[in-house]
């Protein structure tokens, strides 16, 4: 990893949703990480006063760029900047990437459990999207918890995943607003249970989300037999 | 010399000289943790002090609370970048636990239930700069912020703080707990933003 601050230009942005958007960074050289890992964001305004915050790599973009999702917060000072106002040419200070423990990478044994709450998808879909480059056969299964459909996260991709990527499932829980024919509701300990692998395959777990999101998620995998130390969690707001 | 992020100007609500480089205030209390939240029972809890074959003291629950209380008052710094200021906590000064600790050791390994691991030089741990706590904001110290008890270092940052403390091992030499064998620093100064390695 690289201590000091590189200064990236951002590349491309999208919407993923009303609140959410993903930046494409473009490092001055090659850039390399692990699925997981986060980096530092410094922003600074004309007279100093700077402010930093970390956030989840999306997707690998070798040689040169990585891709964040950042997610509006209602009193954030930083997230509505990068949501609203940053523009594809502008420049950056970023730090990293960084993080040895949240990762993931095709060589490890045992399946690949991945639960996500909101915005907690994106260090996830980063691994995710590792899985499939590498043509990974370990089997992997995504549960994605999001308010409604329009809080939903790469929503196109996910479908392309699934279709190509036979060892791929991806399991969408709704927790206030569902598509036709689904049902919406807070999720529940059955439903965690039914989209993971048993305890019996000894999964990597990564859960991703809220800190009562991770909380819940977590305790009950232990509940079902899952092995503590196979399980890694991350929480964003954290 | 930083480059201005265009359009950029802040909130500024945050700038305040308590607050270490690179860090933002919040009220909130975020949660870090590396996995499953372990719920250990008071009546389970014990806490140990190993400083070599034959110098292990321990502590159940109910000793811990026959020692002298401490309240205090501190400033916290997260290396995620969030800082809580004035948080109030009750428990044991690790002076007191270390009263008859005989050692030479100048590093300490800490230990939680559920496996997790960090490293502190002793100095760090004395002289009133660290306590096992028990209680925060006046309640009961919660699961999720490593009830029933968690080491409280608060000059370093905030993952040195161990959740579900039950240990500290004396060593000779400084050794790499779990996040500083995963890119985090061997020790942690937010004023000198000892962050990563």
């Amino acid at each position: 990893m690289r201590r000091s601050w590189q200064t990236v230009e951002v590349s491309a942005a999208r919407r993923e949703t009303a609140r959410a958007r993903t930046l494409r960074l473009r490092f001055p050289d090659v850039v390399t990480g692990v699925p997981g890992q986060h980096v530092d964001l410094r922003l600074t305004a004309e007279d100093g006063y700077q402010a930093v915050r970390s956030y989840s790599v999306a997707a690998w973009v070798p040689p040169r760029e990585l891709e964040l999702t950042v997610e509006e917060l209602d009193d954030g000072e930083v997230s509505p900047f990068l949501v609203g106002t940053l523009s594809v040419g502008d420049q950056l200070e970023v730090r990293g990437p960084v993080g040895g423990w949240f990762t993931w990478t095709p060589d490890l044994a045992g399946p690949l459990q991945l639960i996500a709450g909101g915005s907690g998808v994106v260090p996830l879909m980063a691994m995710l999207r590792s899985h499939s480059e590498a043509r990974s056969d370990v089997p992997a299964r995504l549960l994605y918890s999001v308010r409604s459909p329009d809080h939903m996260f790469y929503r196109g991709e996910l479908d392309v995943v699934v279709q190509e990527d036979p060892q791929v499932t991806v399991d969408i829980a709704y927790s206030r607003v569902a598509p036709d024919g689904r049902s919406a509701g807070r999720l529940t300990h059955e439903a965690v249970t039914a989209s993971c692998f048993p305890p019996g395959d000894a999964p990597a777990v990564y859960i991703c989300g809220s800190t009562g999101f991770v909380e819940a998620v977590a305790a009950w995998l232990v509940e079902d037999g899952h092995d503590a130390a196979r399980i890694r969690t991350e929480r964003y707001g954290g | 010399m930083a480059i201005p992020t265009s359009g950029f100007t802040g909130r500024r609500k945050n700038r305040d000289a308590n607050l270490p480089p690179g860090q933002y205030l919040t009220d909130s209390f975020p949660v870090l943790s590396a996995g499953p939240t372990p719920h250990v029972l008071p009546a389970d809890w014990t806490f140990r002090v190993d400083a070599g074959p034959g110098q292990t003291h321990q502590w159940n629950w109910e000793q811990l609370q026959a020692l002298p209380q401490e309240d205090v008052t501190r400033d916290i710094h997260c290396v995620t970048h969030w800082s809580k200021f004035g948080t109030t906590w009750r428990g044991v000064s690790l002076d007191t636990l270390f009263e008859d600790v005989e050692s030479e050791a100048e590093y300490t390994m800490v230990h939680s239930y559920g496996g997790y691991t960090t490293n502190v030089p002793l100095d760090d741990l004395l002289d009133g700069k660290a306590w096992i706590v028990h209680e925060f904001d006046g309640e009961p110290l919660a699961p999720a912020h490593g009830g029933p008890a968690r080491l409280l270092v608060p000059h370093l940052y905030f993952w040195k703080s161990a959740k579900w403390v039950n240990g500290i091992r004396l060593m000779e030499q400084d050794l790499p707990g779990f996040w500083e064998t995963n890119g985090y620093n061997m020790y942690g100064d937010p004023w000198r933003e000892e962050r990563y390695w």
